[in-house]
């Protein structure tokens, strides 16, 4: 009988050795890793993807310009909870009566993480890279309303002196504009505005200020001037800020340490049911209805500036016919789209600039009329859908963008009598078939760079290299050109009216929601105040200790 | 012996060239570009970005650049992850996947051998067949449901585990199982056949005459001879948990070289997808000779074939 006694003793062996390696696993159970967080001010934070460079002129993404806030500082910020323009490293500005000349008093106590002064040499360093074709920045058109900076970026203005920047002493730069702007102040809260430390460029560009290679946004090398500074980077794993010393509102900060997670939506989800992240970049769809119900406090949706909208290839035969589009556009029932399908808290999008946008709402809107709509299509030659061509919708791959798309596929077959065919494709296949305008309909969407109209009706200009829609109208572009040439809202509202009238009545477009942010988040975390910009400067973040009141301001 | 490794040398360099060729025009046919992105941008920004990385040139020149450079270990820089450079990549992610692949080994060897030999030796009680049920499971059960069925039992219900991430000792015992489990059923049933085969064979037979005992003849008689075939499968299947685990790399979030290839592929980073390729091709052709130098020395027929 030794051979079964051989093999009792595998049998037995075997279910030993799991219990050791999961009894030896050294788990802590009891404590998660955010609530030892809150002790120590530790957080910990999904970012969803990781980011592709921490240069802040080369970046483009959301999860790049989260990490960027805790490394970098502009001439202004924003208020965490209501967005108005604060000092940053501009303590003080003055604005010229014409509006084109902003004269920006600097801190003396802004400063770089390695210690050295952030000086208006400084910004005109930063300003000149980003605007230099040769660096290729993503983002150099929002330093375009500076006077003569389109034309230096396309090489018409060689000699950066002729550029509106100008150093009237260490402590004071001037800017001057092409046209008084509304909304400068604005953009200068985007990270395409960050300073960033010119010898640090220096020294691993070659001494070529305009490298994109190079390597210098490593810890240990990067330089920033931001409340926090990088401590550690392991790609896809985690990247670690600490506090930078010499921040000029260093009592401000509060957080010891933040860690960016770039973990993908279901696992992101998971890892925050598990107490692994204080707060996460979206929430899947499927699992929202769960939260509500089990978990309501740990789940907010924050109304955001972005459009999820159908772009028409405007010279596909069918629809090169406004009133198709239109038609089109009216038989969709919105509502029962982010009722029934989206669930996440996101409103039916009737115009094209989200409501509210800078005080500005669309008067004008496409309204759920299946009746119109029929008229519509039948004045166009194609009563009952008889006659029209099958379209072919474009989207990338997404649960989500899928079963709107079916959706709609079935509320214009109903309401119509037209068929759509789906075709789904890979995003990168997505950005290459738009470009080429290789598409007959596509899902598209835009989230505002700034809190002004114009980031969402500039697209439809005529020159825009965000219009792949292939329509353009002279009037439109005159509304848009208009409203910049104003600095008075309430006029810069009625062209800002005027221009989205035509874009719906034209209908290049089909809104049909506006964004919220969804996310998971810690009850612990506090100052994360929801905002339309998803902007939550770190200095102003703290997390709740255990057992404490929770009553903190 | 030198002459078989010399000669198996001399046969990866065309090998590699075919597969650096065929990935460089391939990812090039892909739609889109490395420069596509949601906000798109001034056709004269994308020619300056292209210019940097030397894209600018005609397709031909690139490629025979790519190759002069890739035969002095030079990958280039990546185009997603600005400011690094291909070899720096590769050196952040494998050590993570190489451990990873390691221990699936380990699971693999130390469920599927046992496993195996027991079915063998067992094949006539129905226990045999249970476990030979469970491996065809192992086999077919695809690591993206696996994976998330451990998790749900042992982080979720049990709590033994972090539910992601790579920082513990512990970390690595659900994505090994995970990962290694396929193989564990794929060894078990090499390991099983393997031993039938050698317990029908004569020299067993006369070590039963001689009154050896059973236990004696499975393990020091038989399953020496009975793993070859395991044995075999080692190269292919290193290889396979090395380059195969992207899935499970994504379900654990474990910062691996299959995330990083997966990523550059979406994005179109044609240098970082290049050198990952060629980076695992000369891996497993490399682990192919070792597996053939082990057999060889375990089996001396084969040395000089």
């Amino acid at each position: 009988m030794t051979l079964s006694t051989f093999s009792k003793r595998l049998t037995l062996a075997l279910p030993l050795a799991v219990a050791l390696l999961v009894g030896g696993s050294g788990c802590q159970p009891g404590e998660t890793r955010v609530e030892a967080g809150n002790r120590a001010q530790e957080l910990y934070v999904g970012i969803g993807a990781e980011p592709a460079t921490l240069d802040p002129h080369l970046a483009v993404g959301v999860p790049e310009f989260k990490v960027l806030l805790a490394l970098f500082e502009g001439l202004v910020k924003r208020d965490a909870k209501t967005l108005e323009i604060k000092p940053a490293v501009a303590r003080s500005w003055e604005i010229s009566e014409d509006a084109t000349t902003y004269t920006f008093h600097f801190d003396p106590d802004a400063r770089w993480s390695n210690g050295d002064r952030v000086t208006p040499e400084d910004f005109r360093f930063s300003i000149e890279r980003i605007l230099n074709a040769n660096l290729g920045s993503s983002y150099a058109k929002m330093l375009f309303p500076l006077r003569k900076g389109e034309a230096y970026h396309r090489g018409e203005v060689e000699d950066f002196d002729e550029v509106g920047v100008r150093i009237l002493d260490p402590y004071t730069l001037e800017l001057t504009l092409e046209y008084p702007l509304a909304y400068f102040l604005d953009l200068l809260a985007h990270g395409a505005w960050y300073p960033v430390h010119p010898p640090t460029i220096l020294a691993y560009g070659n001494d070529n200020p305009h490298d994109r290679l190079a390597r210098w946004t490593r810890p240990g090398r990067l330089v920033g001037n931001g409340p926090f500074q990088l401590a550690e980077w392991r790609l896809n794993a985690a990247l670690v800020v600490r506090p930078n010393p010499y921040f000029r509102a260093a009592d401000q900060v509060r957080l010891n340490e933040i860690h960016f997670h770039p973990i993908q939506a279901d696992a992101e989800e998971r890892a925050f049911r598990n107490g692994f992240l204080h707060y996460t970049s979206t929430v899947p769809p499927h699992r929202v209805q769960w939260y509500q119900t089990n978990q309501p406090e740990d789940i907010r949706f924050d109304t955001y500036l972005g459009t999820y909208y159908f772009m028409f290839n405007t010279l596909t035969p069918g629809l090169e016919d406004p009133r198709v589009r239109r038609a089109l556009s009216l038989s969709i029932d919105r509502e029962a789209i982010t009722r029934a399908i989206l669930r996440g808290g996101q409103k039916p999008a009737y115009h094209f600039t989200p409501p509210d946008t800078a005080g500005y709402t669309s008067p004008s809107t496409v309204p759920h009329d299946p009746e119109r709509a029929r008229e519509l299509l039948a004045e166009a030659g194609f009563p009952g859908g008889a006659g029209f061509p099958e379209i072919e919708f474009l989207y990338n791959t997404s649960d989500a963008h899928r079963s709107i798309a079916l959706a709609v596929q079935q509320m214009w077959r109903r309401e119509l009598g037209i068929d759509i065919r789906l075709y789904n494709v890979e995003w990168g296949v997505y950005l290459a078939r738009r470009r080429n305008r290789d598409f007959e309909m596509m899902r598209a969407g835009w989230i505002g760079d700034y809190n002004d109209p114009s980031t969402f009706l500039d697209l439809f200009t005529a020159g825009s290299s965000n219009n792949f829609s292939g329509w353009s109208d002279d009037v439109y572009d005159e509304a848009i050109r208009a409203s910049r040439r104003t600095l008075d809202p309430e006029q810069r509202a009625a062209y800002f009216a005027r221009a989205e009238e035509i874009l719906l009545r034209e209908g290049p477009v089909i809104p049909v929601y506006f964004y919220v942010n969804s996310l998971l988040i810690d009850p612990a975390v506090g100052g994360h105040h929801p905002n339309v910009l998803d902007y939550h400067p770190y200095q102003h973040l703290y997390l709740r200790p255990p057992g404490g009141s929770g009553a903190t301001p | 012996m030198l002459g078989f490794i010399s000669r198996r040398l001399l046969q990866a360099i065309p090998t590699l060239f075919v597969i650096a060729t065929l990935t460089f025009f391939l990812i090039r046919l892909a739609p889109g570009g490395p420069f596509d992105g949601e906000v798109e941008i001034p056709d004269e920004v994308r020619e300056r970005i292209e210019a940097h990385y030397g894209l600018d040139r005609p397709i031909i020149v690139q490629y025979f650049s790519y190759l002069g450079n890739a035969l002095r270990g030079n990958l280039g820089p990546s185009t997603l992850q600005v400011g690094w450079d291909v070899h720096e990549l590769i050196a952040q992610g494998f050590p993570v996947s190489l451990e990873l692949g390691l221990w699936a080994m380990v699971v693999a060897f130390a469920i599927g051998i046992p496993v195996g030999i027991l079915a063998a030796v067992y094949r006539h009680r129905s226990y045999a067949h249970w476990l030979m049920g469970f491996a065809m499971i192992g086999v077919c059960l695809p690591s993206f449901v696996f994976g998330p069925l451990l998790l749900l039992v042992f982080s979720s219900y049990l709590g033994f585990f972090n539910p992601l991430g790579w920082e513990h000792a512990s970390d690595r015992v659900l994505p090994a199982l995970t990962l290694g489990m396929f193989f564990a059923a794929y060894i078990a049933r090499l390991a099983r056949s393997g031993m039938l085969e050698v317990l029908q064979q004569d020299y067993i037979r006369t070590a039963r005459a001689k009154g050896l005992s059973e236990r004696i003849i499975i393990i020091r008689h038989a399953t020496r001879t009975a793993l070859y075939p395991v044995v075999a499968f080692l190269g292919p299947a290193f290889a396979g948990v090395i380059s195969g685990s992207f899935v499970v790399e994504s379900i654990f979030f474990i910062p691996g070289l299959g995330t990083f290839f997966v990523n550059a592929a979406l994005n179109r980073d044609y240098t970082l997808v290049l050198g990952t390729v060629l980076f695992y091709a000369v891996l497993i052709l490399s682990l192919n000779l070792l597996a053939d130098l082990i057999q060889a020395w375990l089996q001396p027929k084969t040395r000089d074939v």
